[in-house]
């Protein structure tokens, strides 16, 4: 009996793989398909939330696009690929199997990498929204990215620990396995050093929730600053695990760390925390103000958008970016005149489009040119970000 | 059975395996090469590869062993390491300035080493840890396993593993016959040593240790014998599931992934090689396509499925394999193979239910 | 003296790390000494206890919520060895080692799909997640009090273990399986009870654990649960207070490694100390030899 279930088991798998034989085809018709390659589980899953709200808000916003006097409708395929890198290939095969024309993501530069070929296999143009990390782009002629690069990032931060805090010494944390964190750590070490500061480096193994003990090092170490570039899950066990110790030197962080995740850990704390980041909430350019007017709006009226937002209506920088980066997309598809995906891959790095971040154009690595971060810092009595500076790198 | 009756069987098998191949290679044709069906495929004859590697040692000698990620891991980097083409280095190995290894090997020679490096390491860490028994020697090679991970990702190892970043630029396949072709081979090769006196002698161990120490067999020595070479084809699969992701990061390599592969070993059924290979292709089937839609939200008219979201697929997966594992406490094939007879059973038992039905129809 | 005072914090920290390790190795290693069971989803029970919390608070006041998640940790224990262990107690030991694994994974998928896959906030308990001072060295009460709740909570086990009836049943399962039921010993009782006081203790070493490291995932009951399982095994796994050291060994050495610098390696010396002992001795520390039956 058990023999004849099994065989049958087999007959209905043989079945079924044929059934999926039928194959769904490309986007088609009079659509256009543009696939959201982000997470939303897993240690980045709170941003890359807020990033696909940014593409969501833009898509209520334009969700159809002209060629040749034909309007062709915009459909949104969104993915998680569960901020894990052994996840990421299958998550974008996915999207390639569902027909993106266009593909956009994702938070995080290690999925970024790692998905990279199988939409290069597949000749599908990638804009990268917030994986700031180099090798997402190098050597990729199929991979854009809209935000600046952690060599620039790191430098910026550097700066910003000599002139803003006179460090001498610096604590660097970095989570073991993970691109983004450890490759920020990198460049910021790297230039922490040329402006005549030490650093003492550590890391720490995934799935880890104790900080204790590398914060003991960090004082131990007499840093003047502790750089961590973690995902928002580690930042928040190190924000509450830095407060019940009584740590009193600054922490500061890359671009994943401007999330309310922060805010909410760091409230009622005494720290000081800096971070840099894309944008600014309270920027006064007419794009940028007008933005964060229309999205507050939005999310505002869609309680589910709230919710992904962290239950509150703090524009991050990513939804700004997500944003962009839908509207770039659309620029792309004009420019191309076509849904074709090789077509938008060939007039994407003449694209450019100016931004509630500010103006997008690729340079060779197709890499948008980028030479200022915001930098924000956590009032820690009211829990809200408070602008500190815009700083570039001369 | 007969020598002619043997024959035959070797023939059957070899023209199912063979026809197996043509519908393969005609799916490719006619299919779009990125549908779903041959990520499923290509992904399920690497867990096969693993499952069975796996099954060797669990079900067919009864070590118990946990280390199967690791020895994945070794291989997939071991593999990823030699072929990576020199050009790439400098961008691959970005903080380590290009790496050490100035030089690549061909696949098929990489494919090998990646099997023979985690042989190696097998063979040393079954030296101390296969004296060990049951689950003793389960928690003691799943610790190998984070030992290992942890080596790999470490800084002061950088200009070869590229510490805790990504591998890639290596080559890879597209077409899903390679890797049917490389498991196949490596699961034929196993199903001949289980066949052969080793593997009886494998067996007589599972069954009794002390009976078969008392007939004379060498525990020690078979014991390590079939640890190394299952850490082989473990390697090998490792290598392959490289080539398949296209990157590589020893991060992924987490006792959650041995323990998958357990799942699928027990699912199909300990001491059954074509049990592992069915249910790997089942296992893969229904957690990356079948229950994909489960995950999205599904309208029907303006009606909103209720429960349907993000993760619930998994959940229903899981549900389904606890099913699986209550119910089917020996695995869908017990400790039997799939092979021509199976197949002459269902004939007669199918043609026996409708003869049946045809009576009472008549009567 | 010095070496003290400098390595302070590490130590604080490995102490109570090691005390919840403790609460949690204990419901390992009295399900295996039991079952011969290696309860994989022992860990998962953790987390469960600290979503609840997460949940519960949210609406109740923590006076309830905090018996009450004790209460549904042990409902949830007891649940779980009733549907998916016990009908397979007479299949092979792997199928219901392979059914503790799949209640694994169904709970962390659970609570995957439940929580969407984020990080969770844990509620500051009042009093126990405050800042205190002891010499150079700042941490939080429950620091201190772990250590000195898992003690109370061990020494009250061991007595109701020599002491009482169901604890005399217990032994003699763990002793003799087959006999003891001859013996008229009702033995899905005692396996109940087993599971109920090993949920009991993984909800509070959850309480305290979450307390001090205050964000729940899906998968924060993966490693706590694995090192507890190390530190039974380590241990001698059945003997609980062969747990109980190995829990603090293994909680103390590993603080000390990370703060020697070797933070890469933290994970992974526990399992190479955990190879070494069984190596050396192959039962571990405290564990009974055993004897092949022919």
């Amino acid at each position: 009996m058990k023999k004849v279930l099994a065989i049958l088991l087999i007959v209905c798998m043989s079945a079924m793989l044929l059934a999926g034989c039928g194959g769904k085809n490309a986007g088609g018709g009079d659509t256009i398909k543009i696939g959201v390659f982000e997470p939303s589980s897993g240690d980045n899953g709170a941003g890359g939330k807020q990033e696909v709200l940014g593409i969501q808000f833009a898509h209520s916003q334009v969700n159809t696009v002209e060629i040749g006097g034909k309007t062709y409708k915009i459909e949104l395929q969104i993915v998680d690929n569960e901020s894990s890198t052994d996840k990421a290939p299958s998550a974008a095969q996915t999207l390639v199997s569902g027909g993106c024309n266009l593909v956009l993501g994702s938070y995080g530069s290690g999925v970024s990498i790692a998905a990279s070929d199988v939409f290069g296999k597949a000749g599908i143009p990638v804009i990268g929204i917030s994986c700031t990390n180099p090798q997402v782009t190098l050597g990729n002629e199929h991979y854009f990215r809209i935000c600046y690069l952690d060599p620039f990032q790191g430098t910026v931060l550097a700066n910003y620990a000599v002139d803003e805090y006179s460090a001498k010494t610096a604590y660097i944390l970095t989570k073991l396995g993970d691109d983004y964190s450890v490759g920020l750590g990198n460049y910021f070490k790297e230039a922490f050093e040329s402006l005549g500061g030490t650093v003492v480096e550590e890391t720490f193994p995934p799935d880890n929730s104790d900080f204790t003990a590398y914060l003991t090092n960090a004082v131990k170490a007499n840093a003047d600053v502790i750089f961590a570039p973690t995902s928002t899950e580690a930042a928040s066990l190190i924000i509450e695990q830095a407060h019940a110790q009584g740590i009193t030197m600054p922490l500061l962080a890359g671009d994943t760390w401007d999330s309310s995740v922060i805010l909410d850990a760091a409230k009622g704390s005494d720290l000081t925390i800096a971070v840099s980041t894309f944008f600014d909430e309270g920027d006064e350019s007419a794009a940028g103000s007008k933005f964060v007017k229309d999205f507050k709006a939005w999310l505002n009226a869609n309680p589910d958008k709230k919710a992904n937002n962290g239950g509150n209506d703090i524009v991050a920088a990513v939804s700004a970016l997500g944003y962009d980066a839908y509207m770039l997309a659309i620029e792309a598809i004009k420019a191309a005149g076509s849904a074709d995906s090789a077509a938008i891959l060939k007039a994407l790095p003449g694209t450019t489009y100016t931004g509630v971040t500010g103006d997008i154009a690729f340079d060779a690595n197709g890499d948008a040119i980028r030479n200022v971060a915001f930098i924000k810092s956590v009032n820690t009595a009211d829990g809200a970000w408070q602008f500190e500076a815009i700083q570039s790198v001369k | 059975m007969d020598k002619l009756q043997k024959r035959k069987k070797l023939i059957i098998t070899a023209a199912a395996l063979a026809a197996l191949f043509i519908i393969l290679w005609v799916l490719e044709q006619i299919l779009p090469a990125n549908a779903m069906l041959f990520v499923v495929l290509k992904k399920g004859a690497i867990y096969a590869l693993v499952a069975v590697s796996m099954n060797l040692l669990n079900g067919f000698t009864g070590l118990f062993s946990l280390g199967q990620a690791g020895f994945m891991l070794i291989g997939a980097y071991t593999y990823a390491i030699f072929t990576i083409p020199l050009e790439y280095h400098d961008s691959v190995y970005q903080y380590f300035n290009g790496g050490i290894i100035k030089f690549t090997v061909p696949v098929f020679a990489a494919l090998i080493m990646a099997g023979a490096a985690a042989a190696i390491f097998a063979y040393l860490i079954g030296l101390p840890v296969l004296r060990l028994k049951s689950d003793y020697l389960a928690i003691a090679t799943l610790g190998f396993a984070e030992i290992i991970r942890a080596f790999f990702q470490w800084d002061a190892l950088g200009p070869v593993t590229n510490g805790s970043n990504l591998l890639r630029q290596y080559p890879s396949f597209t077409s899903v016959l390679f890797p049917f072709a490389v498991a196949g081979v490596c699961i034929l090769l196993i199903v001949l040593l289980i066949n052969s006196s080793y593997g009886r002698a494998f067996k007589a161990i599972r069954d009794d240790e002390i009976a078969a120490e008392a007939m004379g067999i060498n525990l020690a020595k078979h014991k390590q014998l079939s640890f190394t070479i299952s850490s082989f084809f473990a390697g090998v699969g490792g290598a392959l599931l490289a080539m398949y992701q296209t990157t590589v990061q020893a991060n992924a390599f987490k006792s959650a992934m041995t323990y998958e592969i357990l799942l699928i070993v027990v699912i199909g059924g300990l001491g059954s090689v074509s049990g592992s290979v069915l249910s790997s292709f089942l296992f893969i089937a229904a957690s990356e396509w079948w229950l994909r839609f489960l995950d999205a939200d599904t309208y029907i008219g303006a009606f909103k499925v209720p429960l349907l979201a993000s993760g619930f697929r998994k959940v229903v997966f899981s549900v389904i394999i606890m099913i699986v594992v209550l119910f089917y406490r020996n695995g869908i094939m017990g400790d039997k193979e799939l092979s021509a007879e199976t197949f002459g059973g269902i004939r007669r038992f199918l043609r026996k239910r409708l003869g049946r039905r045809k009576e009472e129809v008549t009567k | 003296m010095e070496f003290i005072s400098s390595n302070l914090q590490y130590i604080l920290t490995g102490i109570s790390v090691g005390g919840q390790y403790a609460l949690i190795a204990i419901g390992y290693t009295m399900v295996y000494g039991i079952l011969r069971l290696i309860n994989f989803a022992h860990g998962d029970i953790f987390m469960a206890a600290g979503f609840m919390m997460v949940y519960l608070s949210a609406t109740l006041p923590m006076y309830i919520a905090l018996p009450l998640v004790v209460l549904i940790t042990v409902l949830l224990g007891f649940v779980v060895e009733r549907v998916a262990y016990k009908p397979l107690r007479n299949a092979p030991r792997m199928s219901i080692m392979i059914s503790a694994i799949g209640v694994s994974y169904f709970l962390q998928n659970l609570a995957w799909y439940v929580t969407s896959g984020l990080a969770k906030q844990y509620p500051a308990i009042p009093w126990i997640s405050d800042s205190i001072s002891i010499g150079p060295a700042t941490t939080k009460i429950v620091t201190v009090i772990t250590p000195l709740l898992t003690i109370v909570l061990v020494t009250a086990l061991v007595l109701l273990i020599k002491h009482t009836k169901i604890g005399m049943a217990m032994r003699a399962v763990s002793r003799d399986f087959e006999t003891s039921q001859c013996m008229g010993i009702k033995i899905n009782f005692v396996i109940s009870i087993t599971f109920i006081i090993g949920s009991f203790l993984a909800a509070v070493g959850s309480l305290l654990y979450f307390s001090n490291y205050p964000t729940v995932t899906p998968i924060s009951g993966a490693m706590p649960g694995l090192k507890a399982f190390v530190a039974a095994v380590f241990g001698g796994i059945g003997s609980i207070p062969g747990a109980v050291v190995g829990a603090f060994i293994i909680g103390i050495c590993e603080n000390i490694i990370k703060g020697l610098g070797w933070t890469t390696f933290s994970d992974a010396f526990t399992f190479a100390l955990l190879i070494i002992i069984l190596v050396a001795k192959p039962t571990g520390l405290f564990g009974e030899k055993m004897t092949d039956k022919v």
